[in-house]
């Protein structure tokens, strides 16, 4: 019998681990002793994205860390869900100051570790669309500006979901929300606000920027991973659907997101110093309205007569996309 | 704790496991094993995934091990089996179904060749068992009945064991020298077999021989026949004892150059691709229905076609003359069964085969009390294969129900089940079957993309003028790829997706070939780990509130 290693692994690396993987191959979440940094017992909805977008991405950091990490949380739903007085779910440093100023606590504390010559301490902040995109915006530009050597993890729900799913500047064009109701001449959020917090990090020119979906763990740890061997301000946007908000069932979480990178509507991608260098491409390429249909937030765009114009100009957002940063390669999508 | 506490706080810090999100659970979930179809449609009851599960490793001892727990004959069955199983493959739907008889074969040869044999049998039990044939049914309850402990003898009425798997599978499906490796292992288990035994009175060597129970497995044999008249009958054959005559080789089968088949069965199209072995110009079979309804295989048709054989739906034989057939057209009613037309035609060939189906030749029962034949003469038996004579059972071609070695295989499996019970004095009752893995189970994103492997195939040209194998066998590497490419329905293969994608960390791994447990004091029932598992072993149950 030859020797010759089979690349084939029945599920590949889609799946969190495999038994047939090799070691250096499987996810941090596979392990029997990943840190858990976000435990039990958080009172999280049922089927939460960010509770596992967090989980997911401050393991990853804490290998990659050496166990060695300080975490400052934005107020949000990770922070009110996770540390209801006096409980914690959290099982590394961590530390919570304000909604609007997360960015600045961690420039201070990534300061206070330099002065006090822990070298070996890396800093991550951390916050949900709100306290980033919108409250917590000044501080962060701040941060990437002076290049703090802080990674800041957005989790990314598309709304203001703690407080009752107000619309925030991170809500997709048509869906609905507590402020942006389904009704008028153009329900739902409008077309042309909001804004990509990816691409104006990239206008900092800071080291590294990527996005990551909660519905590929490989691609997400490996983001992280090597956002934490790069010094200076890094910034890693992961996208996570809200079941209670989105109106989803808690059991789409992960599939709702997989929808969401493969219609195109949320790019998967890294930048350096400005300029994209990756892109994670499309697996299987589907039509935009397979993803808002499992969605209550976008139920007023389908049934009769439906707002097929506006499912048309979704599609061209997701299109727009896909050309923008290359996520179709002939062949590759099937 | 004692040390002073900050301004206006009164409480310590405490963790989040003191609350047990699990009181918020209206369903919970729940690991099983479903039942993959694969296994369903195995006429021998393989559990496939099981075996498939160990190929994936590269422990292919193991995996054969797990594989003759259910058939001994792994390298036979790689060959000559139709595989059900594949036809019901979830991965069918996907892109092409796993290839379960290549990787099949392949464990076979590799025990072959490694020397591999059955685990030791289970302690004797001092009875003794007689089975009459060593066709597949009679060897595969042999095989059954030495490892339940007890004492096999088998008696067989010709030359050589293997049934129909010698006498009627041609050579280029199934090398003698695998069937001779495969029934040869028997033999390590104690079994016993006498060739040139013929049976002439069940009951009477029954008793002669002290056997506590009997087992007949004579297949079928009996060609069944039709009148055509015919001015020279020595033209005329049936396709079993052409078959039986080229592998005895014991005389020269004499055929014309141009030979006509009658039938559209596997027999018919064996019989054909033979005579084009031997070296018949041309090859003809005549079928009285068309393709749809042929019941033979595609494949077994398309290869015959590639092989130059000619066929000619909507025929039936009127006559035979010196070198020409005449024949009538006929046409399919809406029932789908062939009428008359009137049309005639005038079809050349010397000599015909007939191959219009089998009976067993049941003959020598007749002086059995308590048995009861139908009106073809096929022996009627009860749910667990006993006749109406006590200790009496019977299997494989020779009772009702459709024929392939693979059935009669099974059928073997279950009689020795039946007699084992019937000898202990219990009753054999079959474990209840788990729900069906069906495709909608699956979550097929996370498997990777990977097309079926292909078993290399002998030249065209090689085809027609030797007996050599048609298909050869897989490589180890691809055998492996192809196991890896089983989605293992309905049964955990531990990829870690629950314990990955639990928000609560729900889920504890309990380690390599352990699977995972529910940690029910937190799990909320949001039902991600059943949405997100690849292979559906998991289930949502409703909580009792």
């Amino acid at each position: 019998m030859s020797n010759t290693r089979v690349k084939f692994y029945q599920t590949g690396t889609f799946t969190v681990g495999n038994r047939l993987l090799d070691d250096s191959d499987r996810t941090v979440q596979s392990r029997p002793e990943r840190t858990n940094s976000l435990n039990s017992g958080h009172r999280a909805c049922q089927g939460c994205g960010e509770a596992l977008g967090a989980r997911y991405a401050i393991d990853a950091a804490m290998r990659a860390a050496n166990n060695q990490l300080v975490a400052v949380n934005a107020t949000g739903c990770l922070e009110v869900f996770s540390t209801p007085y006096p409980e914690t779910s959290w099982q590394i440093p961590w530390l919570h100051s304000l909604f609007g100023n997360a960015p600045a606590v961690a420039s201070g504390v990534a300061a206070a570790l330099r002065a006090k010559g822990k070298k070996d301490t890396k800093v991550i902040a951390q916050g949900g669309d709100g306290g980033t995109v919108d409250i917590g915006f000044g501080c962060l530009s701040g941060m990437f500006e002076r290049n703090d050597d802080v990674l800041y993890i957005c989790y990314d729900n598309e709304a203001y979901m703690n407080t009752g799913v107000q619309r925030s500047g991170s809500t997709p064009a048509a869906a609905h929300t507590a402020t942006t109701q389904a009704v008028g001449s153009q329900p739902g959020n409008p077309f042309g606000t909001g804004k990509s917090i990816p691409l104006i990090a990239m206008a900092h020119g800071i080291p590294y920027v990527a996005t990551a979906s909660v519905a590929d763990l490989h691609d997400l740890e490996a983001k992280v991973t090597k956002a934490m061997g790069v010094t200076g301000a890094r910034y890693v946007h992961v996208h996570v659907p809200c079941p209670l908000g989105w109106g989803c069932d808690p059991s789409y979480t992960l599939k709702v997101a997989r929808l969401a990178v493969e219609s195109g509507l949320f790019p998967l991608f890294e930048a350096e110093y400005g300029e994209v260098v990756a892109r994670t491409p499309i697996r299987r390429l589907i039509k935009v309205d397979e993803y808002l249909k499992l969605q209550r937030r976008f139920q007023h765009l389908f049934g009769e007569p439906g707002q097929p114009a506006v499912i048309a100009a979704i599609q061209a957002q997701a299109e727009r996309n896909i050309k923008r940063f290359g996520l179709v390669e002939k062949g590759e999508a099937k | 704790m004692s040390h002073p506490r900050p301004f206006a706080i009164t409480l310590d810090p405490g963790s989040s496991l003191h609350n047990h999100t699990g009181t918020w659970r209206t369903q919970r979930p729940v690991y099983l094993n479903r039942l993959p179809p694969c296994n369903n449609a195995c006429p021998a009851g393989e559990n496939i995934q099981q075996w498939l599960y160990h190929a994936e490793e590269g422990h292919y001892e193991q995996a054969f091990h797990a594989l003759i727990r259910d058939n001994p004959f792994p390298a036979i069955h790689g060959r000559v089996c139709y595989h059900p199983c594949e036809d019901a493959c979830n991965r069918g739907q996907l892109d092409q179904p796993v290839s379960i008889h290549a990787v099949e074969r392949f464990l076979g040869d590799e025990a072959i060749k490694q020397g591999w044999l059955p685990p030791a049998p289970a302690p004797a039990s001092g009875k003794r068992v007689l089975i009459v044939g060593a066709g597949p049914s009679g060897l595969s309850a042999a095989y059954h009945l030495a490892m339940l402990g007890h004492k096999v003898v088998i008696y067989e009425a010709g030359p050589l064991p293997g049934g129909m798997m010698r006498f009627g599978i041609p050579k280029y499906r199934l090398p003698r020298d695998i069937l001779d490796a495969e029934i040869g292992r028997l033999a390590t288990l104690g079994v016993t077999i006498e060739l040139n035994r013929p049976v002439a009175d069940v009951a009477h060597d029954m008793a002669a021989g002290g056997f506590d129970a009997c087992f007949l497995a004579i297949g079928a044999q009996l060609s069944k026949r039709t009148e055509i008249p015919c001015r020279d009958a020595g033209k005329m054959l049936d396709a079993v004892s052409f078959l039986r005559a080229v592998e005895s080789g014991q005389e020269p089968v004499r055929l014309g150059r141009r030979v006509a088949i009658y039938g559209g069965g596997n027999t018919a199209m064996d019989a054909a691709r033979t005579a084009r072995r031997l070296g018949a110009e041309e090859t003809l079979i005549i079928y009285r229905r068309d393709r749809e309804h042929m019941a033979a295989l595609e494949f077994e048709a398309d290869e015959a076609l590639q092989e130059g054989v000619v066929i000619r739906w909507l025929r039936t034989i009127k006559q035979m003359d010196d070198s020409s057939l005449t024949v009538e057209e006929m046409e399919l009613d809406k029932d789908g069964w062939p009428q008359p037309t009137g049309r005639l035609e005038k079809l050349e060939a010397d000599t015909l085969i007939l191959a219009l189906g089998q009976k067993p030749d049941s003959g020598f029962l007749a002086k059995v009390p308590g048995l009861q034949f139908d009106k073809e003469g096929v022996l009627k038996v009860d749910a667990n294969l006993m006749t109406g004579y006590p200790g009496l059972f019977a299997g494989g071609d020779m009772v009702p129900g459709q024929r392939s070695v693979t059935i009669a295989v099974g059928h073997g499996k279950k009689a020795a089940r039946h007699l084992d019970a019937y000898l202990r004095q219990t009753r054999y009752c079959p474990p209840p079957k788990p729900e069906l893995a069906s495709f909608g189970h699956l979550n097929t994103w996370y498997y990777s993309d990977a097309e079926r492997s292909r078993q290399p195939v002998l030249d065209l040209l090689r085809r027609t003028s030797s007996f050599s194998e048609i298909h050869a066998g897989l490589s180890a590497d691809t055998a492996l790829f192809e196991a890896r490419r089983c989605l293992s329905c309905g049964n955990c293969f531990e990829c870690d997706n629950c314990y990955g994608v639990c928000p609560d960390n729900a889920v504890i791994k309990k380690g390599p070939g352990n699977r995972y447990e529910f940690n029910y004091d937190f799990c909320k029932g949001c039902g991600l780990c059943a949405q997100e598992c690849p292979c559906g072993a998991i289930a949502m149950e409703n909580e009792k509130i």
